[in-house]
Order: C-alpha cells, then structure tokens, then sequence
C-alpha cells in the first residue's frame, strides 16, 4: 500500500478536523496563483527588446491565451479526473495537482529560455491547467466529511485560499522578476522555476496533512439529522446520475451566470474605473481599486459560505441575484453622479458575492447529491466556470466596443453592459428558484454503494 | 502511544498558510491605500 493511498490517510482517532483546512489551503494558495497570471504579461511581452516590445516579441493578444487555456483544462480536468480524484482520496489527488502544477511552470520556463510560445500554451496553459482542475476539487469533499455541521464554512476556507493565492503569488512574482532581471534580460524564466519549487514544497506539505475521517467518525456532539430536510437529502446520487437530473443543470447554470457577471468585471475593473470617472481615478489609483476588489472577491468566499449554513443554500443565491440585480443597475447612476465612492462600494459586493458563489456551491451539491461523489459532481459542475471565463470577458469588452463605435462616450459606454448583467442576474434567480429536492429514483441503493467500492478496490 | 494532535501542530499547520497570506493581504492593502489618497 503506497503512502498516497486513501487508505494510507485514514485518521486515527484523536485527529483534529483543524488540520484539514491549513492542508487544502496549501494547495488552494498556490493554484490561486493562476489570478495573478496577469503580472507576467508585460513583462513576457518585451523579452527581446527588454525595454519594450521589438520585432519578434510576444503580443499581449497572444500572452492572454495562456491564462484563457489554462481555465479551459481546469473545468476539463475537473470534469474527467472528478471520480478519480474521489476514488484516489485527496493526498493522491493532491500530489498529483502539485506535481502537474510545477510541472507546468518548469515546462513555461523552458519556452521563455526558448522564446517558443507554443511551449508556454502546453506548459502553464495544458500541464498546469490540469494541476488547477485536480487541485481545485482535491479537497472538498473531505473538508465537507469533517465538517457534516459547517459544510459551507468548510469549503469557504479552502476556496478562499484560490481567491487569496493571488494575493501572494502578485507581489512575489514581481519581487523575484526584479531579483533575476538585469540590464539586458528580463527574469520570467527564473521567477518560473522558484515559484514551480515553492509551490511543489507547499502542495506536497499539504498531501502529508490531509487525513480523510474514518467511516463511522462524527463530531463530537453532532447527530446527524434523521429526517431529510426539504432542500438537504441524506441520499446521495451516483455521479453519473447526478448529469440526468434538472437540478444539476439549473445550479450549472446558478453558476455560470453568477460567475458571467463577476468575471467580465474582474478583468475590466482598472479600465472601467478610469473611463467611468475621467480624471478623478488615476491609473495608480485604479490598481488600488482592483486589489480591493479582489480582496472582497476573496473574503466573500468565506462570508458568503458560513452564512449559506445559517440560512440555507438556496436563500444565499437568491441573496446574490437579488442583491447583485440591485447593484448592477446602480451603478451606471453612480458614474452620472460622479460618486466613485458609491462605485467602488458597489463593486465590492459585487465581487464579495462572486467569490461567495464558487465557494457555496460544493455544499449546495452536497445538500442535493449527498457527500459521496460530491467531488466528481463539483468537479462536472466547474465546466460552467470554463464557460462564463468565455462569455463574461467577451460581452463586457466587445459591448463596450460596439457603444463607443457608434459614438457613445466613453464614461456612458458600459451602462448597457451594466443592465446586461442585471439581466443575467434576474435569469439565475429564476433558475434558482426552480430548484427543488432531487427525485428518489436516482438516489443509490445499498447495491449500488457495494458495486462502488468494488470498483474503489 | 498518543495518535491526537497537539495545539502546537494545528498552530504550525495554520501559521504555514496564514503568514503568506497575511502578508500578501497586507501588501495589497497598502496598494490600496492609493485609492483613498
């Protein structure tokens, strides 16, 4: 039996559940490293000309495939590996992410020495994108077996640390850049393969600490509730299974409209500030205000899953649509009354709610599909991610376009965008409010599970 | 012999991942103090 077996990370009794959420925040801090991509760009785009870009250099246009790429194999390895990554337990998963994650980097660096862009594309964007799918789904579904009384919370920790990796990953991209860089070259290689080091180390601390509870573990005073609730099953569904019923489908789409509206924001949040409010928010400014942004899309993670425990799955999502409908229509009247406090202060929900979107939905999976293959569903469920990567970006920046070539001004030039993603918003309430209890014919049987664990073994 | 976890483990375990991430918060703060300057 090799230490990597799920049987191998079986806790013995007298294991704190405490452990498990630092282990999934270390491989959650590192993948989130993937927010960040965005400080190489610049940087990769002058590697010949070093001061700026010359003839031959990589165009930012080709540079923003790598991180599109990238999310693409996340939400594919994720759904491929999804029952692997159960079946295997989390420290082989969590190994395996590692692995392919510094991989990917050492690969990249070897196309930058290179100046081979195609190399970069299969390194960070392939190897490493699947890293980020394994990794992402690597943990979840044993922090929701420690903790059957705070699922939300628990899944809010580690997918806070995918919102908090970039936070790291920014300012020490840009130091290590600054140490390897001289005069006539331009350090990226350097800082890739320090950073794959660095996070091959914290993943692989992780997989050492992750423990899975043992079958007949519970917490201590905790009893499982008897009956179901109205919107909590105690069945679960086959994996399989769970893609043939209404529900997984209308919560793929709670998803991807949640995340459209959020993440076509995130990219242009420093341009829209500054074009929203001509002079009044500067370019060093505007920076200040995406860090913000992100530092809300991070804490709402955690905010907005230990509340769904309080007050239901279901009703968080509602709260996001309702509220974010709200907000999305404020803010073209903020920019006509040159509030950019207001602005930013709408923005920062927003942002807090698009966080708090990734990180409810494991559990929501898991009130609807039981605990067993929650993993594998989530890991089916993040295609909807890869999909709203494409259409939110794509309809904030090409609506934008589209006003200012038939002469809208540009401070005007988002406010349809704006009522858009309202519009978005006022869709996914309507999904989410048809979401009901999952029908008892396509929960598993006792035969099933025996068949299950058969094919585990 | 005792299998439980210490404090000082779970301590180690979540200064492993709260020190960077502090860290990282507190540098993005500070870039953010721009924005209300």
């Amino acid at each position: 039996m090799s230490f990597l077996d799920r049987e191998r990370t079986v806790a013995k009794p007298g294991f704190s559940r405490w452990m498990v959420p630092p282990a999934a925040l270390c491989i959650h801090l590192c993948i989130g490293q993937a927010y960040a991509f965005s400080v190489f760009n610049l940087p990769m785009s002058k590697l010949i000309g070093i001061k700026e870009s010359a003839p031959g250099d990589w165009k930012l246009t080709e540079l923003g495939w790598i991180f599109s790429i990238a999310i693409v194999f996340l939400g594919l390895s994720a759904a491929l590996f999804g029952r692997w990554v159960e079946e295997g337990g989390p420290r082989k998963a969590m190994f395996t992410a590692g692995l392919c994650w510094t991989v990917g980097f050492l690969v990249s660096a070897a196309g930058v020495y290179t100046h081979q862009l195609w190399v970069v594309y299969l390194g960070y964007g392939v190897i490493g994108g699947i890293g980020l799918g394994i990794g992402y789904i690597s943990p979840v579904s044993t922090l929701i077996r420690w903790f059957p009384d705070r699922p939300g919370m628990a899944t809010g920790m580690a997918i806070m640390g995918f919102g908090g990796g970039a936070f790291i990953a920014s300012p020490l991209s840009v130091w290590l850049m600054g140490q390897f860089s001289t005069p006539t070259h331009i350090g990226v290689a350097e800082t890739f393969i320090t950073l794959g080091v660095i996070y091959l180390c914290f993943t692989w601390v992780g997989a050492a600490i992750v423990r899975v509870p043992a079958p007949d573990w519970k917490p201590e005073g905790y009893v499982a509730p008897v009956a179901a609730q109205k919107l909590i099953s105690n069945n679960d569904v086959y994996v399989y299974d769970a893609l043939k019923t209404p529900q997984f489908w209308l919560i793929w789409w709670v998803l991807c409209l949640n995340v459209t509206a959020g993440i076509g924001v995130l990219g242009q949040a420093s341009a829209m500030s500054q074009e929203m409010f001509p002079g009044r928010v500067t370019a060093a400014s505007a920076a200040g205000f995406v860090g913000l942004i992100s530092l809300f899309n991070m804490l709402g993670r955690f905010f907005w899953a230990s509340t769904s425990d309080l007050i239901g799955r279901k009703n968080t999502y509602f709260c996001f649509f309702a509220i974010g409908t709200v907000l999305y229509i404020l803010v073209p009247h903020t920019g006509n009354m040159g509030s950019v406090t207001l602005f930013v202060l709408c923005f920062l929900v927003i942002l807090s709610m698009y966080g708090g979107g990734f990180a409810t939905v494991p559990a929501y999976l898991k009130d609807m599909f039981g605990t067993r293959y929650v993993g594998a569903i989530h890991g089916m469920l993040l295609t909807a991610w890869a999909a709203a990567g494409v259409f939110g970006p794509v309809l904030v920046n090409y609506i934008r376009e589209y006003q200012i070539n038939n002469g809208v001004p540009k401070h005007d030039a988002y406010d349809t965008t704006m009522y858009i993603m309202a519009g978005l918003l006022v869709i996914g309430f309507i999904c989410n409010a048809c979401i009901k209890a999952v029908h008892e014919r396509h929960h598993m049987k006792a035969e099933d599970g025996a068949l299950a664990s058969g094919a585990r073994g | 012999m005792n299998n439980g976890t210490s404090p000082l483990q779970i301590a180690l375990a979540w200064g492993f991942v709260g020190i960077p991430l502090l860290w990282g918060v507190y540098k993005t703060l500070s870039a953010s103090l721009v924005l209300f300057q």
